[in-house]
């Protein structure tokens, strides 16, 4: 009697300690064969992205996780992604990218872009979500942003009509409409989640907003159980300051859903910890959620404090992409255990960690 | 020297509270001890009035400064600015004002009310949306709404609600394109006392009016495909920056930051960057940094205190103006002023005309009232300005009388009688 209850005490007090995040005891069932190391393509890019991908790296290491990286060295300022790059990404369908930084003022279209258009990675995805023990302005946030990503303000068409006026296009087609609703209101539906938002400037842009708007709500119309409203951006930005607990899954076109994704990122604990990917009908790539510029700052990178959680959490989210369920759980509780003990932080979330502190203490804190 | 320096003090005092200085130079001129001191003293006294008043109405004026001052000081133009400075006094200004739908004529009364009370001598000419479609403005606003605001220069915009329907133009694009509005200015600072978040906001959004993506240029190529037509010029960019710039300056502010997509839209948002970099070479004495749109997001929701002045194009400008006005406490409280060529100014509340609450008595004024102080600090009532600003201010620090939406319970009459009293 005494010795189940000590057992009982010790669970208990394990538990405890982890202050509520326990590993779950579900089994799952593999095929034979599915523990077969995965190629990962892995493009460290630019500025702050070397570092917080080795981190990954070893971290995969030390978890010996079925997966082996082909690393590829790509910079911002090439002006095509290198062929063997897209071949590479084309056969092993599952890519882990630092980031890739565009020189501001012209010449160069983004890699990050183009990358995105050739694989047609049409859905961008931030999960962001206040993470316990990280102190924000904000309780209660759990919301994911979904964005079109290949059409809109970002297609790329611009001229000069003569000298002093410059004309940019944007392209709204009822067919990207189309996927990016189904695939906002599947995502909702295949994670439980209760309400998708539309976000749109329907009132001044009628036509192509308008557009968007339509293929949401036929969409919407196909999934019943879950709650569907629209707002308008700017609107929506005030809210997000306010009262962000009332949104839950918010799908966006292009423009909107950069802005949204960042600001939303930065109420729920700043983009050095917001998981995030693209996905298309075949490939995936992962990478930091939103990306707000820092990936050029080169004070961060010399003094290597930047921020690894929010890669080590999308590569959480590869692993269950890959089926690998376990691993991806392991990976998720060792890295909010050691956030929610907040010994190690890194310089943006109010510490003085550097990335190889909060690796180790991740790998430590791997069960 | 001291009798020169006491002039000076009295003449400066009088300019900055921009009180009518005649009545104290004759007090003074009659205290005077011998008569043939007059004209020498007068004499120093102009001089002093060209300089000084050159000096202080640089740094008053708004951006009228350009135009009345030109890029050198000149002594008729600072006479004719201070001029205008001392007219408040005996003559009233002329100032348009449309109540607007809703909770409008209510807070509109609030603040002729208060202004009343602080003894600003404006002359409103009030200008209601008419029932009916006027066909010289294709809208409902009458022609003679929009020759008023052209003559007088000024105008106070309640909430208007445009009538869903088609055939007329929507009644803020009226406004704007009549009276060439381009500039939006929106200052969000955290009022002391009203707990919200974010406590240390103190900075101001200018944002381009008439272009970028507003311009309402779209059209379906083919079936399921439709574009939107987005355009930027040299000159609307140009003017935007240079307003920008010129309030940093007559405001004391330290900081413009341009805000952009330049690095996805490199010849569009490029071009209004370059325009952005052209003036800033201007003003060296100004902070100048460019921030890409999802980083100043990010960093308004972190930490708000690293803005100063934002100037920006027609979308961002709109979404980042309403997430700013968010940080402080939403939109019943955010005073906005519309800029135009030739000195227009329209100060308007940018909130909506609310009919659920219309007529209740349960409306909060503030933001309507704000927009005023605005427009005093435009017409250099400054001293009045700040006096109602005060006022506003210490009302709602107190916390005793607090309307619906800022978790009161007082009605429109007691916030506005309290204002009052704080005067």
């Amino acid at each position: 009697m005494s010795r189940r209850s000590l057992t009982l005490l010790k669970n208990l007090a394990r538990n405890a300690n982890g202050s509520g995040i326990q590993t779950r005891s579900v089994t799952y069932m593999p095929r034979p064969g599915d523990g077969a190391p995965r190629a990962v393509t892995l493009i460290p890019g630019d500025g702050i992205g070397p570092l917080v991908t080795n981190a990954v790296e070893q971290v995969m290491e030390a978890m010996h996780a079925p997966i082996f990286f082909e690393k590829y060295d790509v910079h911002g300022e090439m002006s095509r992604m290198p062929p063997e790059v897209m071949e590479s990404i084309r056969k092993n369908k599952v890519c882990l990218k630092g980031g890739l930084k565009t020189p501001v003022g012209g010449g160069v279209s983004s890699l990050n872009v183009q990358l995105r258009k050739e694989l047609d990675l049409f859905a961008s995805l931030v999960n962001c979500f206040n993470l316990p023990g990280l102190p924000t302005r904000h309780e209660n946030v759990d919301i994911v942003v979904i964005r079109e990503n290949t059409e809109g303000e970002y297609a790329g068409l611009e001229h000069e009509v003569v000298p002093g006026v410059v004309e940019s296009l944007k392209v709204i087609t009822k067919f990207c409409s189309e996927r990016i609703a189904k695939y906002a209101f599947e995502y909702a539906y295949l994670n439980n989640r209760k309400k998708v938002t539309a976000v749109h400037k329907a009132n001044i842009m009628k036509l192509a907003d308008g557009l968007f708007l339509e293929s949401c709500r036929e969409v919407a119309k196909k999934y019943p159980s879950i709650t569907y409203n629209e707002i308008i951006v700017d609107n929506c930005c005030m809210q997000l300051v306010a009262k962000p607990e009332q949104f839950d899954v918010m799908v966006t076109p292009n423009l909107y859903g950069n802005l949204v994704a960042n600001t939303a990122a930065g109420i729920a604990g700043g983009t050095g910890v917001m998981p995030g990917g693209n996905v298309g009908a075949d490939h995936a790539v992962f990478e930091q959620g939103a990306s707000a510029g820092n990936v050029g700052k080169d004070k961060i990178v010399l003094e290597n404090k930047a921020n690894p959680v929010a890669l080590l959490l999308s590569s959480a989210m590869m692993l269950r992409h890959l089926q690998f369920p376990s691993f991806a759980d392991r990976l998720e509780t060792a890295v909010k255990k050691v956030i929610a003990e907040g010994k190690c932080r890194t310089k943006d979330l109010g510490g003085t960690s550097t990335t190889q502190e909060v690796v180790d203490a991740v790998i430590a804190k791997l069960d | 020297m001291d009798l020169t320096g006491r002039f000076h003090n009295l003449f400066i005092s009088g300019l900055v509270s921009g009180e009518s200085i005649n009545v104290n130079l004759f007090q003074v001129q009659r205290s005077k001890k011998s008569p043939l001191c007059l004209f020498p003293l007068c004499v120093l006294l102009r001089l002093e009035a060209i300089t000084m008043a050159a000096f202080l109405a640089r740094r008053l004026i708004g951006n009228r400064s350009s135009q009345i001052l030109g890029t050198s000081s000149s002594s008729s133009g600072a006479f004719i600015s201070v001029a205008r400075a001392f007219s408040s006094s005996t003559t009233p200004i002329k100032a348009t004002l449309f109540p607007g739908d809703g909770i409008g004529p209510e807070i509109a009364e609030s603040v002729k009310q208060v202004f009343t009370a602080a003894d600003v001598a404006i002359d409103w000419d009030e200008h209601f949306v008419g029932t009916e479609v006027d066909p010289r403005t294709n809208s409902f606003l009458t022609w003679e709404s929009l020759q008023s605001v052209l003559k007088h220069k000024v105008g106070l915009k309640g909430p208007m609600a445009t009538p869903i329907g088609k055939g007329h133009r929507s009644l803020n694009l009226t406004l704007r394109k009549e009276l060439n509005l381009y500039a939006n200015v929106r200052p969000c600072y955290s009022l002391p006392g009203y707990k919200t978040r974010y406590d240390d906001v103190d900075l101001i959004t200018i944002r381009e009016n008439t272009e970028g993506e507003y311009s309402g240029l779209e059209h379906q190529v083919v079936k399921g495909v439709v574009e939107s037509i987005k355009i930027i010029t040299r000159k609307a960019s140009m003017r935007v920056a240079e307003y920008a710039f010129l309030y940093a300056k007559t405001h004391g502010r330290k900081k413009v930051s341009a805000i952009h997509k330049a690095n996805i839209m490199q010849k569009t948002d490029g071009l209004f960057l370059q325009c952005c970099d052209e003036v800033a070479r201007k003003y060296p004495d100004i902070e100048y940094e460019k921030v890409v749109i999802d980083n100043c997001c990010m960093m308004l929701v972190k930490n708000p205190a690293l803005f100063d002045v934002l100037v920006m194009p027609n979308l961002y400008g709109d979404i980042i103006s309403d997430l700013c006005a968010g940080l402080v406490g939403g939109l019943g409280l955010t005073p906005s002023c519309n800029i135009g060529e030739d000195g227009i100014a329209l100060a308007e509340a940018v909130h909506g005309s609310a009919p659920d609450i219309a007529g209740k008595n349960l409306a909060n004024p503030t933001a309507l009232l704000l927009s005023g102080v605005m427009m005093l600090r435009h017409l250099k009532l400054n001293k009045q300005a700040e006096q109602i600003h005060s006022a506003i201010i210490n009302t709602i620090a107190e916390g005793k009388y607090r309307t619906a939406d800022l978790g009161g319970t007082s009605t429109t009459t007691d916030f506005t009688k309290a204002i009052c009293d704080h005067l």
